[in-house]
């Protein structure tokens, strides 16, 4: 098989976000006060999608060897366009200067107690669209919908509706600690219950209003 | 060689070292406190490892992890020799970690171990300070924790590899105010710097810029305003920063 891999139009790294919308909460449920966790998260949870995982759409992502199925984490990205160090709620969409379509490849794990590296951090983990949609486009990132599609068929549909931290409150809450600077970019949130796909399959998201991105998978035959 | 990045008189440089001093490009000598130190390396990705001593694993009541436990930081929170790092007001306990910095030289993806070291360009040190109070157990260490800006002092120097024979027989030592409170060898991590790189490049591709954090021996004391921590490595450098209150 050919292997194509495009660039995507973001310059920085990519932070996610997981335990970032209400099924997910439910989802983990009275898990969330016991060990290994404790008690629920109290600031967002955090990843980071490093450089070797960023590739556009049009791409074919080689799964890791051994690895078969990888959950598809269609979501939201949120381009920084300003330096962005201690935002308030009230004005952090100016720091953004758009949005763009974010699938964030992970091996399937039961965990969230470790960083993901091995899961996250494969080459081509992250494709993104291949496109930035202005801010002044999107007026309300809570509004859009976001549709994972598998060879045709979609296989999730998902409303930003569900965030626990909207876009604006999560850019507030992580520039509290750490800043962003213009190229980088934010996911509004993974969700944990995620449609997977394998070898030879076209996975597809699109979010109406912000754009579309479609890779193919391949397995790795060394 | 030594290699380090400063800012002097409205301009980066790269500068080397000669007689105790630094030796810009332009062949100027010129003082340590004369210039503001940079990292010496811009990193692209950078890999912090946690419990990599099995001594630092007992003191945090853990046992040794099985396979490597790595975390990756952004480039917000490295910041150059000299600098003063932020403590936060409200907390109780912020640590250093001096650590053996691995600057990769080379793009590298399933490098056996045996042949780990040829990707390497060179060796820094870091203090890779941590603010325990922010420990939660999702994903941890958070980044809340671990990811804070100007949390990462690198430096003073990127020391070629080629002039450090074996990275795994170096000692560590940090220095609170002149006292010694953290002593190390890298002969006790649990995964050496071959095992490191191979493990990574298993099932990711290492670029020239990427720097790989490989954890702390014990000897963690809470760090105050006002207070100065040398993080230093034999042979490698000796990185000073300074607490600074929000």
């Amino acid at each position: 098989m050919d292997t194509t891999v495009t660039r995507p139009p973001v310059s920085g790294l990519v932070y996610g976000t997981i335990l970032n919308d209400h099924p997910s909460l439910e989802r983990m449920g009275e898990a969330l006060s016991q060990p290994p966790y404790g008690k629920p998260p109290q600031a967002p949870v955090l990843y980071i999608k490093p450089y070797n995982t960023h590739v556009g759409t049009g791409s074919t992502v080689r799964l890791p060897r051994g690895a078969d199925r990888v959950d598809l984490g269609a979501t939201l990205g949120v381009v920084i366009g300003a330096p962005a160090a201690r935002l308030n709620e009230a004005d952090a969409l100016d720091a953004v200067a758009g949005y763009t379509v974010v699938l964030d490849l992970s091996l399937p794990s039961a965990s969230v107690y470790r960083p993901p590296v091995r899961e996250k951090c494969f080459d081509g983990a992250c494709p993104m669209g291949s496109e930035v949609m202005a801010r002044a486009a999107v007026p309300d990132p809570s509004a859009l919908t976001v549709r994972t599609i598998v060879n045709g068929a979609e296989v999730a549909l998902r409303r930003l509706s569900d965030l626990v931290r909207p876009v604006p409150r999560l850019l507030a809450d992580v520039t509290e600690f750490m800043t962003l600077n213009p190229g980088d970019v934010l996911l509004a949130g993974v969700a944990l219950d995620l449609p997977q796909a394998g070898p030879g399959d076209r996975v597809a998201v699109e979010i109406a209003g912000v754009g579309r991105l479609e890779i193919t998978l391949e397995g790795d035959a060394r | 060689m030594k290699r380090a990045r400063v800012a002097f008189e409205g301009a980066i440089h790269h500068a080397g070292e000669a007689d105790g001093k630094l030796r810009l490009a332009d062949g100027r000598l010129l003082e340590e406190t004369d210039v503001v130190w940079l990292p010496p390396v811009q990193p692209r990705t950078v890999f912090a490892l946690g419990l990599n001593y099995a001594d630092h694993a007992k003191e945090l009541a853990f046992k040794a992890p099985e396979t490597p436990l790595v975390f990756l930081k952004g480039p917000n929170t490295i910041v150059g020799h000299r600098a003063r790092t932020r403590r936060p007001a409200d907390v109780a306990f912020m640590h250093y970690e001096c650590e053996l910095a691995v600057v990769i030289g080379r793009t590298a993806r399933d490098v056996p171990k045996e042949r780990a070291l040829e990707v390497v360009a060179g060796y820094t040190v870091a203090n890779d300070y941590a603010v325990r109070d922010y420990l939660e157990n999702y994903y941890r260490p958070n980044l809340r924790v671990k990811n804070r800006d100007g949390c990462t002092p690198l430096g003073p120097w990127l020391v070629d590899a080629a002039d450090v024979p074996d990275p795994m027989d170096l000692t560590l030592r940090t220095l609170v105010n002149c006292r010694v409170t953290q002593e190390g060898h890298t002969r006790d991590m649990i995964f050496d710097v071959p095992t490191l790189i191979a493990y990574l490049s298993s099932f990711m591709t290492l670029s020239p810029g990427d720097v790989i954090l490989t954890g702390t021996p014990e000897g963690l004391v809470d760090v105050r305003p006002g207070d100065e921590v040398v993080t230093e490595i034999e042979g490698i450098g000796r990185l000073v920063n300074t607490i600074a209150g929000t």
